[in-house]
Order: structure tokens, then C-alpha cells, then sequence
């Protein structure tokens, strides 16, 4: 694994003037300068394809930036190929890479930024675009036992609707990475678990009792959302971007706002903001606490399953009551909020809130001396820190191994920076850290609620969206699984021309092996827990 | 360790009435639009203009919903100058358009009825309030019904999502696995009519194109209360309610 990651020491931050001037010290003679744009801080816009790898190396170790994700966008002449890095503190910087249309090889950053492996595998499979260097493509989004080679479902010739024959080709197997005589893979899925488990599969490779290789099998929901929503209006889109993953409905469809709030100049008014913030912070409580249910559930504690469970439902019935939907869905527009809410039905909420916070501290004082439970979780599925850093692993899951990035903090939106709070962290890596990252996470979100609630002041909630086209933005969030962005880019009609989501579980199912390798069959549910992933969220 | 035994023990029975009983609690169902006569055509024409996935249908100055495809955004209800009439409950469970008997189980599992659950693209809220089944609120088992892990001892297939085409197949599998006497239940509009997902070339746009589907339990998400209500209908321990024929409208 990659010793040399970072010179820069966790905790330490470099200002933006710096990066630039280190950046434009070393690769200046293949950057042209941009003025900052579309939600990004800084814009490097390469002459050059193979400066690529150098520039994101020296941004990811050596600046110690994180990794956002990468997002292609065919326009009519010409590819344009944007790697999102985030500089804690700063913002968003946007490596812009701008090839003719008829390229069909771009250098792989792998090796440099291993984050970017599934951003590449997707963009092949999606785009058709190869990635030279790139050590496995093929047989991602596409199963390659249905679906034929060359297809290239979001180049702008193919049709959302077209009927394509599927192939079932009988005699096809899974790559299997063990070859050892005795060696056999176990697989799990896509209907696994009573069906109640999402559908994805996995190729459990042992030789007896350890699970030597785990690899995840996406992708069995996709249900290629950013697709169909192309030509279709905001308005339109946004009800996919809420519904493509139900449990941080609210986050992403925050996410997607922004960002066509960014392309239209508006910005949502004050209450609209808090209440954004009231609203985020209570999909967090109540996703943190059906999280703790499940790792319960995983280690067949009944009556703490069971606890966890009721405060769970009760929250879910608490949104309801607040919002109309125990899902949190149809708040968000573009501008603001859909609708206002007086005093009572805060005051309501509060209550509820309050209520699940002292649940769940009860719960969390019976966990901490249940040695049966205890014995589970700790030392089982282990990320360590620098494989965590290696892995870019964003959210709960990340901070529990001590990546601090939270882009509340590291990036404020919706007026974050006007709030107290903590972001707890951990060292362990282990599924006890993981459980106690999502008890406290839950108890600053409670506070995040209190803080917004009296923040509140009177006044309109949504500012009215008449903006410009065409434009394109990013938009981020910090959803409770942890860092989404949405790109989104509107045609001079004001409809949706490319919108791509960069999902929290996306990023961390990439380094979800990690932590189920190296540890015994029966541990595998348990780590599943605690990694607490949607399978459906990563496959959009 | 024994805290746990008497922390269960203190927090006593808190299990739902339902079926015995109405639950009424706040917030265990969100409601939905219902058919709506409006004084003038001109607001049953606006209904029907901001419904964004053409669940209403105005004709004169009626304004009819199809449950299938509501995906619950609450324009309806917020955003019109006269709204839509609301209705509390979950006794939403429907016949599919193409079949007009009801295809209860026999009665031999009126007590005792499995369930296979598949997430065929679902976007994880139906089949969060299918698990919520599962925790003591609503607690299934104590009406007979039980999860089951393989599809050998199922008797009734749960379809969750539009059925995207990588689960197409496992769907298939799954069905031709189960044992007659079999039923298969659609939860949530985009099994019923793929929903915002709608029909596209990674979509097959609902569960009814895949396999003949026996029952209806529209809502996106439908609460748990209204999944109960389609086992209970598929037992033939409830009986589809008037308002849920009435509400699937014209179109």
C-alpha cells in the first residue's frame, strides 16, 4: 500500500494562495489559469492529457487534498473530463481536462489517486472512454453476462428509451482473484438475507475461514437516473434526485438545489437555509439511528435491535407529523423550500427530537457494558488510518479511522459556518469506532437542530428561480452516509443536459473490501453493518 | 448482561392494535390525494396540470387520482390555490388494472404465510418500511406472517423498485423458485407503475410487465400499516376497501 501519502500533517491546512502558487510553481508550463467557476474555487485546465497523473499525485499526496470524485460530460466538439479535489477549508478545485471528441484513451489515475478506480470503471463502461493503465475494466454497471460490448449508454447518440436485446450468456463467471488449489469463492446475492437486504452481490473468495477477498458486485439497481433525466426540466429531475435513494432523500436533493441555485445566482433566503439545516440534521438522526439498529440486528441483540428500532420509527413518524412524508420528500426546491412551518409544529419536533436523543443515550450507556455485543465489534472489520486515507473513505465510516473531512466544516454550505458543533472522530477503525462515530454524530446533530431552531428568524422561504442559462454548477452536501456532489449542467432552455451524483456509498463501497478481508465468515454480516452502505444510493 | 431482560421487560407491549383495531397514532401513514370535485373546472384543470407525473386526471370539475403512479411530492396539497382533498389511513391495497377477483390465498394460509422479499431497483424507502414489519410497533408475527430466506418455502413474492434490467433475471429466478401456490404483491408505485423511473432501456417500468401481479399496495413509500393491509388482503384476512377502488380513478 502507498507509504508516502501525505507530507502534510492531519490537522494542518494550507490556504488556497499556497496551492496555487505550489501548483503553478511545478506544472505551469501545461496549466492555462481559469477564473474561478461553476461552484469550484479554482479551476486547472490542462493543455495536456499525460500531465494528468503528476498534477492529481501532487494534489492527493502531496497537498493533501481529498478526492471528490470525477465527472465526464460529452459536449458536441469536444470531451471535457473534470477531477474534483476538495482543499479542506477552501473549496472544490476542478482539474479540467478538454479532449476532441474523437479520443478515446485518457491516462488512469490509479495508480496515483486509487479513489478514482470505480470513477474510471464507470465512465468506460458508461462513456465508453478507456483508461490506459487502468488495471480492471469491463463488467461494471453493465453486467457483461447481459448486456453486449460497445454499448455506450450516455454518449449523447444513444436513446434513453431504445430496446436493447440483452444477451444471457450462461457460461459467463466472475473474475476470481484467489487461484490457489483448495480456493473457492462463496457468493452472496443479489437476493440474500430474506430478500431484505438490498440487491448487490459478493464474491466471498476463502481457502476455510477467512475471507481472503471480498469483492462487491454493484450496480443491480441501476435504474440509470442520469439518463433519463436528460431534456427533462429541474423541476422534473429533482423528483428523481430525492427518489433515487430514499434514506438521505434530503441531502441529495439539498445537493441538486445548490447547485442550480449556483448556475442561477439565487440564493436561498435565511429561514430557508436554517431550516435546511433543522431538516439535514433531522434525516441524520434518524438514518444514524436506523444504522445503530442494524449493527444491533447484525449481532442478534434482540431487545437492543428492538430499542433502536423504536426510536428509529418513532423519528420516521416524527417527520411525518413535521413534513407531510415520513421520508423528508418534496421540501427541497430550487430557491429555498416548498413550504413554511409555524412555531407549534417546531416546537412539536422538538420534542421528538429530544425524546430520541434520550433514547438513544440510554441505549448507548446498556451497548457500552454488553461484553457479548462488544466482543463483535471490536477489532472486527479494521480500516486503519492510512489505508482509510489511501481508500478515501468519506463520512461516518471515514471518520471513525480518523479522516476528519466533513464538508459541513471542510466546506460549508447552507450557512454551516454560522454553527457550533464537533465532528467526532476515531483512531480504531474498527466496527466499535464506527458505532460510537454514529452515537455522537447523532448527538451534534441534535444540537445542530436547537442551534437552527433558534436561528429562525421571520421571513420569506424561497427565493424565486428566473436565473440564466445555460450554466453548470456543483453542488454538495453533507448526506449521512457522508460527501455527495452533484453536477449539474442546464442547456439555454433551462432543461438538464448532464447530471452526474457522487454518492457517499459509491466512494465507500470501493474501499468496503478492505475491511471485510482478513476476517472470518461469520464476522462478514457484522462488518456489513457497521459499514451501513446502500447499495441502491451507489447505483443511482 | 441481564439489564437487557429487564430493560425489554419495563418498556412492556408495543405492538399495534391493527387489524383488531385502528391505529391512529400521528404520523404512522402520510395519507394520500383523493378523488376531488372542485367547485369550478378551472381548479380541477390546474390539479391536473401540477401533478408532475400524471396522476390526475380532470374531467369537468373532477379532479380524478390514480394511486399508481403518485409519488407523493404534496404539489397537490401545498401548492394550489384550492388543494386536493387528503385522506388518513393505509388501507390502500388494489387490484392490478387487469384483473378483477380478488386472488387471496387459500385459507390454509390464512395463519401461516411466508414472504420473499426482492429489491428489484428499489430506492430503499418501500423496502425500509417492509423491515419496519419487523420491529416491535408492528410486529408481523404475531399475525403468522414471516420473512423468509429462500424462495423454496415462499408463498408470497414482495416486489420492491421499477425492476431494473439487472434484476430482471434474479427477479425471474426468484419467482420460478417458489413453490405453487404462489402470489405476487407489487409495494410501492414504481413496482406498480415504475413510478419516476418510468420505462427506459435500464427500466422495465413495473413489476406487472415481468409477472403477473396479484396485488396493489400503492404509495411511495406505503407505511407500513399499508403493506400489513396487502398481507392481511392477500390472506383474505382483510377485504379491499371501498375507497381504494374508488380512488384508482379513470385513467
Amino acid at each position: 500500500m502507498a507509504a508516502d501519502i501525505s507530507p502534510v500533517k492531519t490537522g494542518e491546512r494550507i490556504g488556497l494562495s499556497d496551492l496555487t502558487a505550489a501548483v503553478g510553481e511545478r506544472f505551469g508550463s501545461v496549466l492555462s489559469p481559469m477564473p474561478a467557476s461553476h461552484g469550484y474555487v479554482l479551476t486547472l485546465s490542462l493543455a495536456q492529457s499525460s500531465s494528468l497523473p503528476s498534477l492529481c499525485r501532487f494534489l492527493f499526496s502531496d497537498l493533501a487534498c481529498q478526492f471528490g470524485g470525477m465527472i465526464a460530460e460529452e459536449q458536441s466538439t469536444h470531451w471535457q473530463l473534470h477531477y474534483a479535489f476538495l482543499l479542506p477549508g477552501s473549496g472544490w478545485i476542478d482539474v479540467l481536462l478538454v479532449l476532441p471528441i474523437e479520443t478515446t484513451t485518457v491516462p488512469s489515475i490509479v495508480a496515483e489517486v486509487n479513489a478514482a478506480d470505480w470513477h474510471e470503471r464507470e465512465v468506460e463502461d458508461l462513456f465508453g472512454i478507456h483508461f490506459e493503465g487502468h488495471p480492471r475494466l469491463g463488467d461494471f454497471i453493465l453486467h457483461d453476462q447481459i448486456w453486449r460490448e460497445g454499448i455506450a449508454p450516455m454518449r449523447k447518440s444513444f436513446a434513453a428509451n431504445s430496446q436493447l436485446k440483452q444477451k444471457l450468456d450462461l457460461e459467463w463467471q466472475p473474475l476470481l482473484i484467489v487461484g490457489d488449489p483448495g480456493s473457492f469463492a462463496m457468493p452472496v446475492g443479489p437476493v440474500y438475507d430474506g430478500g431484505l437486504g438490498e440487491s448487490l452481490h459478493f464474491l466471498l473468495e476463502t481457502v476455510g475461514e477467512d475471507v481472503i477477498r471480498a469483492s462487491p458486485r454493484l450496480f443491480y439497481n441501476y435504474r440509470a437516473v442520469e439518463k433519463i433525466v436528460e431534456g427533462r426540466s429541474v423541476s422534473d429531475v429533482l423528483l428523481l434526485a430525492e427518489r433515487f435513494t430514499a434514506t438521505s432523500a434530503f441531502a441529495h436533493s439539498l445537493a441538486f438545489c445548490q447547485a442550480v441555485e449556483k448556475i442561477q445566482s439565487v440564493e436561498a433566503p435565511a429561514r430557508a437555509a436554517h431550516l435546511r439545516i433543522l431538516i439535514g440534521e433531522l434525516e441524520r438522526l434518524r438514518h444514524h439511528a436506523g444504522a445503530i439498529a442494524a449493527i444491533c440486528e447484525s449481532t442478534a441483540l434482540a431487545v437492543s435491535t428492538a430499542h433502536a428500532a423504536i426510536i428509529e420509527e418513532e423519528l420516521l413518524r416524527a417527520s411525518c407529523v413535521f413534513s407531510g412524508h415520513r421520508y423528508l420528500f418534496g421540501l427541497n426546491v430550487a430557491g429555498g423550500l416548498s413550504r413554511d412551518f409555524a412555531a407549534e409544529e417546531l416546537k412539536a419536533l422538538l420534542l421528538s427530537i429530544d425524546k430520541a436523543e434520550r433514547d438513544l443515550r440510554i441505549l448507548e450507556n446498556r451497548l457500552r457494558y454488553s461484553s457479548s455485543f462488544l466482543d463483535r465489534l471490536e477489532d472486527v472489520g479494521a480500516v486503519n488510518v492510512e489505508s482509510a486515507r489511501y481508500l478515501n473513505l468519506v463520512g461516518p465510516i471515514g471518520r471513525a479511522s480518523a479522516q476528519h473531512c466533513d464538508l459541513r466544516e471542510a466546506c460549508p454550505y447552507s450557512g454551516y459556518e454560522g454553527y457550533v458543533f464537533d465532528i467526532p472522530y476515531e483512531t480504531e477503525g474498527d466496527g466499535y469506532a464506527r458505532l460510537r462515530v454514529l452515537f455522537a454524530e447523532a448527538t451534534q446533530s441534535v444540537k445542530l437542530i436547537h442551534q437552527a431552531i433558534e436561528a429562525l428568524q421571520p421571513g420569506a422561504i424561497c427565493a424565486p428561480c428566473e436565473g440564466t442559462y445555460p450554466g453548470a454548477a456543483l453542488g454538495w452536501a453533507e448526506a449521512p452516509r457522508g460527501a455527495a456532489l452533484h453536477w449539474v449542467s442546464l442547456d439555454e432552455k433551462g432543461l438538464v443536459e448532464r447530471y452526474h451524483a457522487i454518492t457517499p456509498s459509491f466512494s465507500n463501497w470501493h474501499g468496503f473490501h478492505e475491511a471485510a478481508e482478513d476476517f472470518a465468515f461469520q464476522d462478514f454480516p457484522i462488518i456489513l453493518a457497521t459499514f451501513g452502505l446502500s447499495a441502491t444510493e451507489c447505483d443511482r | 448482561m441481564s439489564f437487557w431482560f429487564w430493560h425489554g421487560m419495563r418498556r412492556g407491549i408495543q405492538s399495534t392494535g391493527y387489524p383488531a383495531r385502528a391505529e391512529n397514532a400521528p404520523g404512522v401513514s402520510p395519507g394520500r390525494p383523493v378523488n376531488t370535485d372542485f367547485p369550478t373546472v378551472e381548479e380541477a384543470r390546474l390539479a391536473e396540470e401540477i401533478c408532475p407525473t400524471d396522476a390526475i386526471v380532470a374531467h369537468g370539475r373532477s379532479a380524478y387520482v390514480n394511486n399508481g403512479k403518485c409519488v407523493h411530492c404534496q404539489l397537490c396539497l401545498h401548492s394550489l390555490p384550492s388543494p386536493m382533498n387528503w385522506e388518513a389511513g393505509y388501507e390502500w391495497t388494489k387490484l392490478p388494472a387487469n384483473q378483477s377477483e380478488c386472488a387471496t390465498l387459500p385459507s390454509a394460509f390464512s395463519k401461516s404465510m411466508h414472504i420473499m422479499v426482492v429489491d428489484a431497483g428499489d430506492c430503499g424507502a418501500c423496502l425500509h418500511e417492509v423491515k419496519q414489519l419487523n420491529n416491535p410497533l408492528y410486529n408481523m408475527h404475531r399475525l403468522g406472517f414471516f420473512f423468509t430466506a429462500t424462495p423454496r418455502t415462499a408463498d408470497l413474492l414482495l416486489i420492491v423498485g421499477p425492476v431494473s434490467e439487472n434484476m430482471r433475471g434474479p427477479l425471474l429466478k426468484t419467482w420460478e423458485a417458489m413453490p405453487t401456490t404462489r402470489r405476487a404483491m407489487a409495494v410501492g408505485s414504481c413496482a406498480i407503475t415504475g413510478g419516476v423511473f418510468g420505462r427506459s432501456f435500464m427500466c422495465a417500468g413495473g413489476a406487472g410487465s415481468v409477472l403477473p401481479v396479484d396485488f396493489e399496495v400503492p404509495g411511495n413509500p406505503p407505511p407500513p400499516l399499508a403493506i400489513l393491509h396487502g398481507l392481511l388482503v392477500a390472506t383474505g384476512r382483510k377485504s379491499i376497501t371501498q375507497t381504494g377502488l374508488v380512488s384508482e380513478g379513470r385513467s
